[in-house]
């Protein structure tokens, strides 16, 4: 199936053919054409090309195409057989230190680690000089030479694979170290060993050429593309041919190999694919003078899919809010889209898209750097490692605020030293990696203060960070929104956390809001199905320990599972043939209070 | 987490120091893991035995392998590289006379790979990013791997023919004057060029997908900010060990491109020595070609630690 | 039925000390819940009990098989294996490994059927399932559960926490429940034991623990917990 996969894409198909004719010549060519190849012709010796020598004779006037053709079954032989001999070779250095004692195992991989420094070509020299010249010796100087690599890479796959809990999971029940290599090491590593495989098959031949040219590889009366190349090209300056006869077999061959093994990397790489880029906005009327509207709000991805479909909500200045939901339900994917972070290939559009009463895409991005402050979820990544972190919070007021280095500078240090940040003139000049989790999560609230933030976006931004150090973040969130009059927006999958700290919250499910509700009536009056088992289904401090956990039974859709009707229907217990036909839309249920679902206030009470 | 500079530069320099060790003692072993005698395979069959003999006692062949051994390394200390079998010259000054032109070729064409490569492959990463311009992206990456998979030495022979035979723009052979170099410089320059731009921008590519070029663009910083001061440092890191790895790489294709130019470098000097078993000289040459790949790799780490304060705390 | 007991075991990584001295018996057919922010050595702890680290001093005794469920479902199924044979691999010499793996799907509340299936068909929770009916399979005495629900979605933690529980009950496991959760370690726990910096700073009944915490840090823990009607005030 994978293998499909690769003669799908042009290039992949392309070189698979061109490999394909390269076996079958290496198969046929020497019965075909073997005694024309053979025959030495005193009458026509060192001509040029003609049309009964499309690549002219050599010196003792045999015919030059059907030696190159001849010659392919030595030529890929040889490599082929180089690269068996290094791939296996290298495999075995590359997955023994697994199995070995320790100090053996070291050696081992020392040794690994000094030869893979040298090129390959340098090897196969030194190797060359051991085995002598000549065709055996070329073939385990260039075995010899890949692997090293071979080696390294086997080790780099295996040290990967072997750090995941499934490796774990089987020594504890007892699994040996030969079967956890056969069983579940290399069947995991296999495929990117055999890709780098076919690109290695394509070197040996480049390299087997390369000595084989240089004299010091096939001999005389043998011959492979590298040994004719070498004869045709004392005589380049007379013609050409019969030097780049041999030339543009060697490249197409190595050509072929090395295309089929990026094709099939290509492939390999594809399910790890992340894309990248742009936001687009559309807009149309100002709104009812909220700090941020957003109205009908999609975001959508090629082949169909769409994360966010239609979500409209308001933030009112210095108002908390929460967004809860799952993954998969849109709840990041609306924050992005609301500070304009959507890249490329995802469209975000809407009816309206508004921050302070202007359109979002026609805000300069010197009032958004200034005014918009976000907050992500992990503060290990969010800061660029190679830069001091005073210098990442001075960039904001060089850039929108017009301070000077020294101004700006002095402003970080100020600003850490609001966030709580002790010795903050000292932490400013350190990498984020000497940083804590919690401390870290605390310099980026202080680069949002740079500015004079009107709106505070955090996603998820205590989800990585310990109990004691989350309550402490809330707790500055809440500071900033009291003393600066600045709103939050929290988006957060633990409705706790939201219901500790937020006015409002907004429950989104599969791309939708499916409850908006202030936050003290979500204990009491929340009424969504989808809602209330979550209420129900999440422990905390006071659940009944006697009592069985409320269980949502399956699991949310993926944002391409989506189909009509209410996405919840498959899950609730009240689902009816109107929901799974006919999506609700967000209605309103009573004060500061909407619900989408089509169920009535009794139908839902009822399950509470 | 201990981050600095002498630990990093303790570690390293031992590094450095093993490697160079074993490179020394797989350079002292080469000659004696050649079956058969190395004198009687260099003077040939014919070489009457008391001349063999006596070259055996020349070369301390004859002693004990540890005196050998010790002979050969305190030699290297005194700067004595051996005498060749062939031309009874000392081989230090051999490679003296040699080493400079190959120095001068492979960083030539190293400035040149890396004055092509770098502006390429960012533009290219800027103008795909995002999977936009997919024609642009498939036509530069399929060029790039051509181009990457042709060896150096067959671009060699192409470049001749075309350019130096058949247009006679260039010289053929030799290094005496200007034009001579152009050649033997584009076969180097171009494949390793190819990859290097591939690479920078599937560096800056994957850069520009983490959080922190994000939270550069969640602090609106100008697109070219966001480029120049969030993305392409970060990108530098792995460009450069891979870098690192191409500038030695390119070291050894001089050898054949040498050839194909009768360069008068340590290339050409190295092939004909291996073809005529003037053994000395081979291991001194593959010393120095060896000395000169360790210190590619020295180099590299330490222009890493310095522009990745996080490199000098990775683990060895 | 059996115990699982730590007898002044402390584990060091070069100059860190990760587990500094720690004894705990988890009682037979007990559940034992561990709390402890990240980095304080609740892993490194576990990962002694089943032989995936070596203590640097001290030892730990079982009467019986101990078994232990990893944190992550995506990570911890060989994705090239299917769950039958994953679940089969753990089993002792001589089972019926077809009808057994059958068996321990049903119990884990999976479609027997789906025995063939990569992991890679399945979901976050139905993976979570077969790790557990995986750690049943070689019939162990204890059971070592590492943060089970905290890679799950919420909506899904419940209904693993419940067969848990259920599962405990109706085999007289003991277990030994991991969790920097301290309200779903309250739920599923009898006993608690409250971990820092390596060492067991409390342990007693849930009840005690959690109504009446001796140490300064279990107090901080329980103040900082999310609940569900406290509000936070800012700072």
């Amino acid at each position: 199936m994978r293998r499909l996969t690769v003669l799908r894409s042009p290039v992949g198909a392309a070189s698979a053919v061109l490999l394909t004719v390269l076996l079958a010549l290496a198969i046929l060519a020497p019965v075909l054409w073997g005694d024309r190849a053979a025959a030495i012709d005193t009458d026509a010796l060192q001509q040029g090309p003609s049309a009964d020598h499309l690549l002219g004779t050599d010196q003792l006037g045999r015919d030059i195409f059907f030696r190159v053709l001849v010659a392919t079954r030595l030529t890929i032989g040889l490599a082929l057989l180089a690269t068996v001999i290094g791939v296996v070779t290298g495999l075995v250095l590359g997955s023994v230190p697994s199995v070995l004692p320790r100090w053996a195992a070291r050696i081992v991989i020392s040794g690994v680690n000094i030869a893979v420094a040298f090129p390959g070509l340098l090897l196969a020299l030194f190797f060359a000089v051991i085995f002598g010249t000549g065709t055996i010796g070329a073939v385990l100087a260039i075995a010899f030479a890949i692997t090293p690599s071979f080696a390294r890479l086997t080790q780099t796959l295996t040290a990967s694979v072997s750090g995941r809990d499934f490796i774990a999971a089987a020594r504890v029940c007892g699994v040996g170290r030969f079967r956890l290599l056969t069983r579940h090491v290399l069947p995991n590593i296999a495929e990117p060993l055999v890709i780098n495989a076919t690109l290695a098959a394509g070197s040996a031949l480049t390299a087997f050429a390369g000595l084989s040219f240089l004299g010091i590889g096939v001999q005389a009366p043998s011959y492979d593309w590298g040994r004719l190349l070498g004869e045709g090209l004392n005589r380049i300056y007379i013609s050409p041919a019969p030097a780049l006869g041999p030339a543009i077999a060697v490249v197409l061959a190595g050509l072929a190999f090395n295309l089929f093994g990026e094709a099939a990397a290509a492939g390999h790489r594809q399910r790890s694919h992340r894309a990248t880029a742009v936001p687009a906005t559309t807009s149309s009327a100002p709104d009812d003078g909220g700090l941020l509207t957003v109205r009908n709000l999609h975001v959508s991805f090629p082949g169909g899919i769409t994360p966010v479909r239609g979500v409209s909500f308001t933030v009112h200045n210095g108002e908390m809010i929460g967004v809860v939901g799952e993954s998969g339900s849109g709840k990041s994917l609306t924050a992005l889209a609301v500070s304009r972070l959507v890249e490329h290939p995802g469209t975000v559009t809407a009816d309206a898209l508004e921050f302070g009463g202007k359109p979002l895409d026609r805000t300069p991005d010197r009032e958004l750097g200034t005014r918009l402050a976000m907050v992500f979820q992990d503060p290990t990544t969010s800061f660029n490692p190679t830069k001091r972190i005073g210098r990442q919070l001075s960039e904001v007021s060089e850039v929108h605020q017009g301070l000077g280095r020294v101004a700006a500078a002095r402003k970080a240090v100020d600003r850490l030293g609001a966030v709580r940040i002790p010795e903050p003139e000292r932490r400013a000049k350190q990498y984020p990696h000497e940083f804590s989790g919690g401390m870290r999560q605390r310099a980026m609230i202080a680069m949002g203060l740079m500015g004079e933030p009107q709106l505070v976006i955090a996603d998820e931004p205590t989800t990585a960070l310990d109990v004691t150090v989350q309550r402490e973040v809330l707790k500055l969130l809440a500071t900033i929104r009291e003393d600066r009059s600045a709103a939050v927006l929290l988006i957060s999958h633990d409705i706790t956390v939201v219901a500790q700290t937020c006015d409002r919250v907004l429950v989104m499910y599969a791309g939708r809001i499916v409850e908006e509700l202030p936050t003290d009536e979500l204990f009491t009056a929340a009424r969504h199905p989808y809602t209330t088992a979550l209420l129900k289904a999440v422990p905390d401090l006071d659940t009944d320990r006697g009592a069985p956990l409320a269980v949502i039974p399956g699991r949310p859709p993926e944002p391409g599972e989506i189909g009509r009707g209410c996405p919840f229907a498959p899950r609730c217990p009240l689902a009816d043939d109107q929901c799974r036909t006919e999506e609700p839309e967000l209605t309103d249920f009573g004060p500061d209070h909407r619900v989408a679902c089509w169920k009535s206030e009794t139908e839902l009470a009822g399950v509470r | 987490m201990t981050t600095g500079w002498v630990p990093f530069a303790r570690r390293r320099a031992l590094r450095f120091l093993t490697s160079l060790w074993v490179l020394v003692t797989a350079a002292f072993l080469m000659i004696h893991l050649i079956p058969g005698d190395p004198v009687r395979e260099s003077l040939g069959l014919t070489a009457p035995p008391d001349l063999v003999a006596a070259r055996r006692a020349a070369l301390g062949l004859d002693d004990p392998l540890p005196v050998q051994y010790w002979h050969y390394l305190s030699g290297l200390f005194r700067g004595e590289f051996g005498t060749s079998l062939i031309s009874g010259t000392p081989v230090g000054s051999l490679i003296g006379d040699r080493l400079p032109a190959t120095v001068q070729l492979a960083v030539l064409a190293f400035l040149v790979v890396v004055a092509v490569a770098v502006p390429v492959g960012v533009v290219m990463a800027v103008l795909t990013k995002g999977g936009r311009r997919r024609g642009g992206e498939l036509a530069f990456t399929s060029t790039s791997v051509v181009l990457a998979a042709i060896p150096e030495f067959l671009l060699a022979v192409g470049l001749v023919s075309l350019l130096a035979v058949q247009l006679n723009l260039f010289p053929v052979a030799g290094n005496d004057a200007a034009g001579s170099w152009v050649l033997p410089v584009l076969a180097l320059a171009i494949g390793p060029a190819a990859v290097l731009a591939r690479i920078v921008r599937v560096e800056l590519l994957s850069v520009l997908g983490n959080d922190y070029v994000r939270t550069a663009r969640a602090k609106r910083l100008p697109s070219r900010l966001v480029y120049v001061r969030h993305a392409l440092p970060n990108a530098v890191t792995a460009t450069l060990t891979l870098g690192g790895m191409m500038l030695a790489a390119l070291v050894a294709g001089t050898v054949l491109v040498e050839n194909v130019f009768a360069w008068p470098g340590l290339g050409s000097t190295i092939v004909g020595s291996i073809q005529q078993k003037d053994y000395p000289a081979v291991q001194g040459i593959v010393l120095v070609y060896g000395a000169g790949v360790l210190l590619v790799n020295l180099v590299v780490d330490v222009v890493l630690a310095m522009l990745d304060p996080r490199s000098t705390i990775r683990e060895a | 039925m059996s115990e699982l007991v730590f007898t002044n075991v402390t584990v060091r990584f070069g100059h860190h000390t990760a587990v500094d001295d720690v004894s705990l018996t988890v009682p037979a057919g007990q559940v034992v819940g561990l709390v402890g922010e990240s980095g304080s050595g609740k892993s490194t702890l576990a990962a002694t009990a089943v032989g995936l680290r070596k203590p640097t001093e001290g030892h730990i005794r079982a009467d019986g098989k101990v078994q232990m469920v990893f944190q992550d479902p995506y990570s911890s199924l060989d994705p090239r294996m299917s769950i039958g044979n994953s679940i089969a691999e753990a089993m002792p010499r001589g089972t019926d490994k077809k009808a057994e793996v059958a068996r321990l799907l049903e119990l884990v509340h999976l479609d027997p059927g789906r025995a063939s299936a990569l992991p890679a068909r399945l979901s976050g929770g139905q993976r979570q399932r077969v790790a557990l009916a995986r750690a049943l399979a070689g019939r162990p005495r204890v059971v070592i559960a590492d943060e089970i629900t905290s890679a799950l979605d919420v909506s899904v933690q419940g209904a693993v926490l419940n067969l848990v529980r259920d599962l405990q009950r109706q085999l007289g496991l003991s277990m030994l429940f991991i969790s920097h959760n301290l309200a779903v370690v309250r739920y599923v726990s009898d006993r608690i034991a409250v971990m820092k910096a390596g060492r067991i700073v409390e342990e007693g009944p849930a009840g005690e623990v959690l109504e009446d915490p001796q140490h300064e840090y279990t107090r901080e823990l329980l103040a900082a917990a999310p609940r569900r009607h406290t509000r936070l005030e800012a700072s």
